[in-house]
């Protein structure tokens, strides 16, 4: 069990707003990429967040741009796992080649206010959230070994390389 | 004999070589042809960064130059210069320079993807392909690495959403009404993670370059892709150029879906999206008025002959009251449309006219408003901030309003020019 602060938003919320698209062929380092995260939808985040935190989303979160710099950008600012009623087929693919945990579950968007705590166990998939124990349902056991693995680079890193590097995935381009 | 498939449990079953597969399935796939963008230099440094060295199939991956181009700055040049290397070092077969295209376009009218087939993009627009009955994606750079160095990609079988559309539409009115109605009714999440499957009567009696719209704006659905059932029209136009066989594929007539969707299109009013979200769609009438500053014609979704005639029919013997900037949507479009006229007739209307690509679709360059400036566009995503400022209000439309709309300077119904 692990608790994490929180930053609540709600519906479609989508990529441009996410990491504005006008960034995502100039932009590579992660400092860079980190410092834009979210910055037409709440300015004030990158200067709240703490490593460790999670975001807990409504519906379709992250619908739009295959820009992968809209996880990635969160993963910089210290963002390991994101919460959401659902996520966009995309976003959602993306979030598992970055190594970052996909959490799909309804309800606690409206449930919380940014600043509150909640505690994950990932190990029993259920969230504890206002007094309440919420159930979610496991990543599929090839695609939960993304993860395990740190994301897609890593894991081809081990296919090809036979080791993993440690690379930092630079800044990109969708 | 297994009945009961729609066309993407049928389309995947064919990519991933096995006999059949239904929704929720996962499945490895190897696409027919797999393509990039401007973001090809940052896919070739995950590629080198995981160990791999040659590319799986370099005679199945199409790159092609329209995001920011020509380039805008010196790093985007950079990128560029990055990406044509890439393309000599790898062989790759089907490289597509500055000013050729939008990369949905391109590849469609080479022919480098046919009916049944399967595609990937690193492009969410990727669902686009579905015009001429494939299966098209779009995926993240990772993705797109893992796929240039294996030649496959795991995926969930998606449940499928049928679309049923009747009936002629009126004049002036569009596709891309039709989308922005499906989208306003059912929302932006309305289609999330599905096949969207067209059907209907309405379907035969749209040009190619108006059914592309379709499965191009199911993006803004929610949709992993979309598909039209291809017939004669569709196979002549890929016959000259394509260079293998194919076998088209149709959904089967007991196939299970998990939504349904009909739409009269007869009845179907112009439609047009408020800022800042493509589900927020009124009736044109709701909207009429509203000034803007700029008019935008172009990209995958409205930048095709067609639309620039049609904008060419509003705007004959008008005169613009606010900038209209028309970008096509590939080099073939342009020479068509100097060729008929239509080029000369909105220049004359006073019309700018910039380099086939993405144009400031998604606020690279070409045209991005100043704050509180309003655009009115034919492109596919008016989210706040997409073209670059983020108190720049985007509305949403077919090339009709737009055009009708820059001759006004205000929200305007196009029936009147036409």
């Amino acid at each position: 069990m692990t608790t994490h602060r929180v930053h609540v938003y709600g519906d479609h919320v989508n990529t441009d707003v996410i990491f504005p698209g006008k960034y995502t062929y100039t932009l590579k380092t992660p400092e860079d990429i980190a410092a834009h995260a979210l910055e037409d939808l709440d300015p004030t985040f990158v200067s709240r967040v703490q490593p460790g935190d999670v975001i807990v989303a409504g519906s379709n979160w992250g619908m739009g741009s295959s820009r992968e710099q809209a996880v990635t950008c969160l993963k910089y600012a210290g963002i390991n796992i994101l919460i959401a009623a659902s996520f966009s087929g995309l976003y959602f693919r993306n979030c598992i080649n970055q190594g970052i945990l996909p959490i799909v579950c309804p309800g606690l968007n409206t449930l919380l206010q940014t600043g509150d705590t909640l505690e994950i166990d990932v190990t029993n998939n259920r969230i504890i959230a206002a007094g309440q124990t919420f159930n979610f349902t496991p990543l599929s056991p090839s695609v939960q070994a993304i993860i395990d693995a740190g994301g897609l680079v890593p894991m081809l890193q081990m296919r090809f390389l036979g080791y993993v590097d440690g690379y930092v995935p630079a800044g990109g381009k969708e | 004999m297994n009945t009961g498939y729609t066309f993407v449990e049928k389309a995947l079953a064919r990519a991933a070589g096995v006999e059949s597969a239904r929704a929720g399935a996962i499945l490895d796939m190897r696409p027919d042809l797999i393509f990039s963008h401007d973001n090809t230099a940052a896919i070739r440094r995950i590629f080198e960064a995981i160990g791999a060295t040659r590319m799986s199939r370099p005679e199945r991956v199409a790159i092609t130059l329209d995001h920011a181009v020509p380039a805008p700055t010196t790093q985007h040049a950079q990128n560029h210069a990055e990406i044509r290397e890439w393309v000599r070092l790898q062989g790759i077969a089907h490289f597509f320079e500055v000013g050729r295209g939008i990369c949905h376009q391109v590849i469609s009218e080479e022919a480098l993807i046919l009916p049944g087939e399967t595609i990937f993009g690193s492009d969410s627009h990727t669902p686009h392909f579905g015009w001429l009955g494939a299966f098209g994606m779009g995926v993240g750079r990772t993705e797109m690495a893992a796929l240039w160095a294996t030649g496959a990609l795991w995926i969930r079988v998606p449940e499928s959403m049928q679309i049923e559309l009747n009936g002629h539409l009126r004049p002036g009115v569009t596709a891309k009404d039709i989308a922005l109605k499906i989208i306003g009714d059912r929302t932006v999440g309305g289609g999330q993670y599905r096949s969207i499957e067209f059907s209907g009567n309405t379907l035969p009696t749209l040009s190619l370059d108006e059914r592309a719209v379709l499965p191009n704006m199911m993006a803004e659905f929610g949709a992993m892709n979309a598909y039209l059932p291809p017939d004669q029209a569709v196979f002549d136009y890929l016959e000259a150029k394509r260079t293998r066989d194919y076998t088209p594929i149709y959904p089967d007539a007991d196939a299970v879906y998990a939504d349904r969707y009909e739409l009269d299109v007869a009845s179907l009013e112009a439609q047009i999206a408020l800022p800042h979200q493509p589900d927020h769609v009124v009736n044109l009438s709701e909207a009429v008025g509203q000034p803007v500053q700029q008019a935008f014609i172009g990209t995958c979704t409205n930048g095709r002959l067609e639309d620039i005639e049609a904008a060419a029919q509003v705007l004959r013997g008008q005169r613009v009251r606010c900038r209209l900037i028309v970008i096509p949507a590939s080099s073939q479009v342009l020479l068509a449309a100097t060729q008929s006229g239509a080029i000369a007739t909105l220049i004359e209307a006073g019309a700018s006219i910039s380099t086939p690509g993405c144009g400031p679709c998604m606020g690279n360059h070409m045209g991005i408003p100043a704050p509180n400036e309003a655009t009115i566009s034919s492109a596919n995503r008016n989210f706040k901030g997409r073209m670059g400022t983020a108190d720049a209000p985007i509305y949403l439309a077919s090339p009709y309003v737009v055009a009708a709309s820059a001759i006004k300077g205000a929200i305007t119904d196009p029936a009147e020019f036409l």
